[in-house]
């Protein structure tokens, strides 16, 4: 591997300042299940390697009813699936967070890590955009919130600029009634990369038979992962059940805009988007009624 | 060349000081520094598990990890296994032929230390779920899942 030099930031000050003053010579190391490979490789090189996991603001995983879940951008895929209150509160994110690797890639990949490498199919991404994710991004400037829809710029490409550090995610707390889910489409039975993949959230009235809310999101069929806000608005005030589903189905499958590539043709992940959203509308809306 | 770093980690139970350039994985610094060689290199990338081992109790892979990373960490290697008799698991591997090569082995076994102090009571599937990052190209995986089935019933009889 390439030399560099190695700083373990010890705040989120002293990470920012390395990132503003060395850029792009500069690469953030998280759970390292990407860019240690890349680094390796030489797809990416840096100077120095600044390892953001010893600072507290970036390991901080904590829920209030009021303020919603905060998860620090290194909080490694096997404290959140370990954590059984938040399994409870957002199986959603469950769903993302345990299939993202084997175990041993759980035992270090972050989310914060799964969005700056910003793979179009990266599992955690339709997932935080259904459940209205805000990332919290610090610089020399401050500190500022960007819904996670609006974070991604293209494959492998953010919207941070230099100086930029990804410190956590902010999720709202679970509405009553609400149900979140994801699945992605792959060829074998597990340890593969989407295809095509949805994430979900839904909320039902009270007496559970009418969407008063949704957000939908697709994976692997747009540079970016997809927000298909046109799919959950069309849920609203609809009665719950298979009509309403399949309607929000065709909706995200018109959004899709995929390319043919040797995971898939772009008319298979057209079709998938359709069979991967109502899928994931149905797995929801169980978890909204349970 | 960057210069090296002194670290500090206990491996295997023991206090350990070394010296690594940050480029250099906690793999290549098991082997080639510590001549630890029990956890093998096999993809390099993270995808066989052939160089698994536990970081503070937590399965990794050690070619995804910087050997700098394990300042003041604990790290349990295929070597920390054995006291002074084989580890159960070490055992039923052998009893249960789930060995071929024997590159994954290391591997699989640190990896079914993990689940079985996490799950001391797995299912199949539970076993071959846990499993799945590490690879075998060998036996297929059917001997291994009977071996970890067997340790696990075995460490629960002796519990």
């Amino acid at each position: 591997m390439q030399a560099f030099s190695y700083v373990s930031a010890k705040s989120v000050s002293e990470a920012s300042a390395i990132l503003a003053q060395e850029g792009d010579n500069a690469k953030v190391l998280s759970g390292g299940t990407d860019i240690i490979v890349q680094l390796r490789e030489g797809r990416r090189s840096a100077h120095v390697v600044v390892d953001v996991k010893a600072i507290p603001e970036l390991n901080e995983l904590s829920y209030d009813a009021a303020a919603g879940l905060t998860i620090g951008a290194a909080v490694p895929m096997h404290r959140i699936y370990g954590d059984a209150k938040l399994a409870a509160l957002y199986p959603g994110l469950m769903d993302s967070a345990t299939l993202i690797g084997g175990t041993a890639i759980q035992g270090r990949a972050t989310l914060g890590g799964n969005v700056c490498t910003a793979s179009p199919a990266g599992d955690a991404l339709p997932t935080l955009i259904a459940l209205n994710a805000r990332c919290v991004v610090a610089s020399a400037n401050g500190t500022r919130e960007i819904a996670i829809e609006n974070f991604f710029a293209g494959p492998g490409r953010t919207v941070l600029q230099k100086g930029d550090l990804l410190v956590a995610f902010k999720l709202p707390a679970p509405q009553p009634n609400s149900g979140a889910a994801y699945l992605r489409f792959i060829p074998r039975n597990e340890m593969d990369i989407a295809v095509v993949s949805a994430g979900v959230s839904v909320q039902l009235s009270a007496d559970k038979s009418t969407f008063i809310a949704a957000r939908i999101a697709l994976g692997a069929v747009a540079p970016t992962p997809l927000f298909v806000p046109e799919a959950g608005a069309a849920l609203i005030g609809q009665p719950v059940g298979a009509v309403a589903v399949n309607a929000a189905a065709e909706i995200a499958k018109a959004a899709a805009r995929p390319i043919s590539d040797m995971r898939g043709s772009a008319e298979q992940r057209k079709h998938l988007s359709a069979v991967m959203t109502k899928r994931t509308l149905e797995i929801a809306i169980e978890r909204a009624r349970a | 060349m960057s210069r090296k770093i002194s670290v500090s980690a206990t491996i295997n139970g023991q206090e350990n000081e070394f010296l690594c350039e940050p480029r250099q994985s906690l793999l290549e610094v098991l082997r080639d520094v510590l001549n630890l060689t029990g956890a093998k290199e096999g993809c390099n990338n993270g995808n066989c598990g052939a160089c698994s081992v536990l970081l503070d109790g937590v399965l990794v892979n050690s070619c995804l990890v910087l050997g700098v990373e394990a300042q003041g960490r604990s790290i349990t290697t295929v070597e920390g296994l054995a006291g002074d008799e084989l580890h159960p698991l070490q055992r039923q591997f052998l009893e249960n032929a789930a060995l071929q090569c024997g590159i994954c082995t290391p591997g699989f076994l640190v990896a079914s230390k993990a689940l079985l102090e996490k799950n001391p009571n797995p299912t199949e599937h539970e076993v071959r779920y846990f499993l799945a990052g590490n690879l075998c190209r060998c036996t297929g995986y059917d001997k291994i899942v009977k071996a970890v089935m067997a340790a696990a019933e075995e460490m629960r009889a002796k519990a």
